[in-house]
């Protein structure tokens, strides 16, 4: 295991190097690759281990204690092995209140694990995150950084379950199917995995705003005449390619009805009559 | 009446929102078009012209901004676009990138242009894997149809655009700690001045903007200034999205002109969730004071959130209710703050590690008969003596939830909060048994 090592093993090192290069590449000055690099480290051992810091060392000529003191100052950077997973509970202020403090209790005393702990087996370290950024979405879990929005300590503890029972689980707002620490941390070090163009463009609270305004036939200025002008081409590219204009049209229809206003036998229908009335 | 304006919102509904053939569709990447027949002296007029005004919280001028880079020597100059979006209650972003990328992407390209860079970075937090994925997707397709790499649409400009990832520090959304994070470093602020348009990304002349920001550059250039001044109220211009989050019907992104109130944003929410009235709210963030019921016609511009006391920042209105205790919520926020203190200078290390103790033992009910006062003399020592923003930032919350609340502090001496408030009845779910 790379775990006890100091250094990676010739192949190893070699097939890392070749990586580290490519993350070089990106960047005029060498030393800003650091960050990158320590995400790749972690790809390869779940962790920022001894061998990684000594490698990130050698590729940019700093010293070991010069790579741990950055790797020490972000909270994403593992000082241990880490899980498969990584299951983090949103408990700032807004989520808490919205439910992130029992949804984390109920996890911890299920897995009897605490913050940062992980449980025996190796699949789940959990953790307490910070504001994830998806407050419209609380209370939030996040695994290995793709989102589970709007969760129950029910909901949460399905998800762990099939986690610990080695069954693929699907988030909110991401991927098809949650990668694995390793996996995500070797896009997290700037190396496509493919999966970009799974999960939705953007979840139910995201389009709240412009479903109402849809509705509403609120438009921004200038958009009528704009609209008058684009709307020949547009349609004349649609006839020319014989589908559908990309828009209105097709949005709604590709969602699950979650809203009120999808409920309307044709929403978009209603928009264009009440744009046209005003 | 205001209404709301989707502008950069407007294509997040569509099928692949996030593709380039999306995007172009809706007359993307016009806005580059033009902007390589136009003089970079030009774009920078019209971003002054059109009022914007920076979207990641201080609303700084973006055209002003642009406009101190000192005159070209030759050198490399630099744009880094601060997509470390981490302020709680912050959300709009996160779901901007995830759903429409390449309205950042041509924004980044525009801005090169008009700055005169040649290698851009969108320095994107780390705990967002998805995305990163859309997010180098984005300028891999850009890059394969010209709109980025070398020769951009053929007019021989070179762009390089790297998208980074961070690894889980608050601090980095500070924009001098950004660059030395960005640089391989801690991420640390560095002390001002020199600014950053002077000595920014490795010391060369540097334009940090937010992805909000840039992503209604595209915009300002296709419209036009006017178009995009005509929205907003005086000294506030443009839209902007505005993020409901908490004890509202209807949490979300709304994307309005600038000046809309919080009462008819709450109304098109759907309001106070049923049964329950509004007790306090954030106008853009934890870092903003809070504000409570009486502040529910305060028109949401710069100047007038900042005559009602607090600031308008991130637009990320945090909606709680009258179950809410106001001291469990400011214990938490210091919590947060004192995780996320960068360590560098004393006060805010040391200030709010001594907020945090204050806090928690209000919370439990525990609380001596000083630490009302002691509280107010910390943030007060930290407020204005810190290195960077993140300290007064700590001590925001601390002030202003004793300047409204202060009895339900007083009650924290003898009783826990979650005796006097129990927090099951916060919660979006019923019936948690753990």
């Amino acid at each position: 295991m790379a775990t006890s090592m100091t250094s990676y093993p010739d192949d190893v090192a070699e097939r890392l190097a070749q990586d580290a290069q490519q993350i070089l590449a990106r960047y005029p000055e060498p030393r800003s690759a650091l960050l990158p690099l320590l995400h790749l480290v972690q790809s390869e051992d779940g962790y920022v281990s001894p061998a990684g810091i000594g490698f990130c060392a050698d590729v940019l000529d700093l010293s070991r204690a010069s790579v741990s003191a950055v790797a020490t100052f972000y909270s994403q950077y593992k000082r241990h092995p880490n899980g498969t997973y990584t299951v983090g509970v949103c408990t700032n202020t807004l989520c808490a209140v919205m439910g992130g403090d029992a949804i984390f209790d109920h996890l911890a005393a299920k897995l009897g694990i605490g913050h940062d702990e992980t449980t025996e087996d190796g699949t789940i370290t959990l953790e307490r995150v910070e504001c994830n950024a998806a407050c419209d979405y609380a209370p939030v879990m996040v695994i290995n950084w793709e989102f589970f929005d709007n969760q129950t300590p029910t909901t949460a503890a399905e998800t762990v379950d099939k986690l610990l029972a080695g069954e693929p689980v699907a988030p909110s707002r991401g991927a098809d199917r949650v990668s694995t620490f390793k996996e995500v941390s070797r896009v997290l070090a700037g190396f496509e995995d493919g999966h970009a163009d799974e999960g939705p463009g953007a979840g139910h609270a995201s389009l709240v705003g412009l479903e109402l305004a849809r509705k509403n036939g609120w438009r921004i200025p200038g958009e009528e005449e704009a609209g008058e002008a684009a709307g020949p081409q547009v349609a004349a590219d649609a006839a020319a390619s014989g589908t559908d204009p990309v828009g209105d049209e097709g949005s709604s229809a590709e969602r699950e009805p979650r809203t009120p206003g999808d409920a309307d036998a044709d929403p978009v229908k209603s928009t264009d009559e009440e744009g046209t009335d005003s | 009446m205001s209404t709301l304006a989707p502008v950069l919102s407007d294509l997040w509904d569509a099928p692949q929102s996030w593709k380039l053939d999306t995007y172009v569709s809706r007359n993307g990447y016009d806005g580059l078009r033009k902007a390589m027949e136009t003089d970079p002296a030009e774009l920078i007029t019209m971003v002054k012209d059109s009022g914007l005004r920076g979207r990641g919280g201080a609303g700084f001028p973006t055209g002003l901004k642009w406009s101190f880079l000192p005159k070209p020597d030759g050198g490399p100059r630099y744009l880094v676009v601060n997509a470390d979006e981490s302020e709680p209650g912050t959300c709009k972003d996160i779901p901007l990138m995830m759903a429409n990328p390449h309205s950042l992407i041509e924004g980044v390209a525009i801005t090169s242009v008009a700055i005169g860079c040649h290698h851009a970075f969108i320095y994107l937090r780390g705990e967002v894997v998805h995305v990163y994925r859309r997010l180098l997707a984005a300028v891999r397709e850009a890059k394969e149809a010209g709109y980025l790499g070398s020769d951009v649409l053929g007019t021989g400009y070179d762009l390089e655009v790297t998208v980074h990832a961070g690894a889980g520090a608050y601090i980095c959304g500070e924009e001098t700690a950004l660059l030395d994070s960005l640089e391989g470093r801690r991420g640390q602020p560095r002390l001002k001045p020199p600014f950053p348009a002077v000595a920014g990304l490795y010391a060369r002349p540097t334009v940090v903007n937010n992805v909000e920001s840039i992503a209604s550059v595209p915009g300002i250039v296709s419209r036009g200034a006017d178009w995009f001044a005509s929205m907003g109220t005086e000294k506030s211009k443009g839209h902007g999205l505005f993020s409901l989050s908490g004890h509202v019907a209807r949490p979300g992104q709304y994307e309005a002109p600038l000046g809309i109130t919080f009462r008819e944003l709450l109304d098109m929410a759907g309001g106070v969730r049923d049964g329950h009235e509004l007790k306090f709210w954030t106008p853009g963030g934890s870092s903003t004071p809070i504000l409570t019921a009486e502040h529910l016609d305060v028109v949401l511009d710069y100047e007038s959130v900042g005559a009602a006391g607090s600031m308008l920042a991130t637009r990320a209105l945090q909606v709680f209710d009258e179950t809410t205790s106001v001291v469990r919520c400011v214990s938490r926020w210091i919590d947060f703050y004192q995780h996320e203190s960068c360590g560098k200078c004393t006060p805010c290390r040391e200030g709010t590690f001594w907020l945090k103790q204050i806090l928690q033992r209000l919370e439990a009910g525990e609380g001596s008969e000083s630490d009302i006062d002691l509280l107010l003399d910390v943030a007060g020592n930290i407020e204005g003596r810190s290195f960077c923003a993140l300290g007064d930032a700590a001590a925001t919350p601390v002030k202003s939830a004793i300047k409204y609340f202060r009895d339900e502090f007083e009650q924290g001496l003898h009783t826990p909060a979650w005796e006097l408030f129990p927090y099951e009845a916060n919660a979006a779910f019923t019936g948690v048994s753990s």
